[in-house]
């Protein structure tokens, strides 16, 4: 299935832009696109950590996606 | 009662005040969050607040509601800035209303501290030479 991303903060300069298609097999988990994204994207995995948020809710690792889900990385927030 | 805004334009200190004031609370503690000059030695230029402004804002619901459980406050306002902000300008202010003061200074402690672990929102650091995401790297 064909997925859009959403990226923020420093995210958006790794993946060079702010939404991210990419291609995820169907029902792929938020573990699968984390390493989808980390080969593509090494870099992610330097940052302190990142979550997926999955329909505006912080996913767990084995949640499954679904094509019509909005998708967000969201890496280590600083407000305040 | 709460109240939440994500807001690009400058965050209005009395008018937050003004709401949370009621007859039945007795104290009302304030944090407001300011944009200073100096981190780690090096001059801050400005910062600049990026919000997952959907989520940002259920996370930040998600506080006020804890907060209106965990202690007795009746009112709770959280509003947020993005954009481009100088130094001295408000990034954030939270404001509680409460019977009496412990529970008002407990939530409001509360409130900040969770949104800055919890709420996708992201602050870039520009100094004079360079900038930074703030917490991105370990």
């Amino acid at each position: 299935m064909k997925m859009s991303i959403l990226a923020f903060g420093i995210v958006k300069e790794i993946f060079g832009a702010s939404v991210l298609d990419i291609e995820l097999t169907d029902a792929a988990t938020v573990d699968e696109l984390k390493i989808v994204l980390e080969q593509k994207y090494p870099r992610l995995k330097q940052l302190a950590s990142y979550m997926v948020a999955v329909n505006n809710e912080y996913a767990g690792p084995d949640q499954k996606i679904s094509g019509k889900d909005e998708i967000a990385i969201i890496p280590p927030v600083s407000g305040g | 009662m709460i109240e939440v805004k994500i807001s690009g334009t400058a965050l209005n200190i009395q008018s937050c005040i003004d709401w949370v004031m009621s007859p039945q609370c007795g104290g009302i503690d304030i944090f407001i969050g300011t944009v200073r000059n100096i981190t780690k030695g090096k001059t801050v230029v400005r910062l600049e607040f990026e919000a997952y402004e959907a989520m940002a804002l259920n996370e930040i619901r998600k506080i006020a509601e804890e907060t209106l459980h965990k202690w007795p406050v009746q009112k709770i306002l959280i509003h947020h800035r993005t954009g481009v902000l100088q130094t001295g300008e408000v990034p954030v202010i939270i404001a509680v209303a409460a019977a009496h003061r412990d529970a008002a200074f407990e939530a409001c402690r509360y409130a900040i501290d969770t949104l800055k672990q919890t709420v996708p929102i992201w602050k870039k650091e520009v100094f004079e030479d360079g900038e930074i995401w703030v917490a991105a790297h370990p």
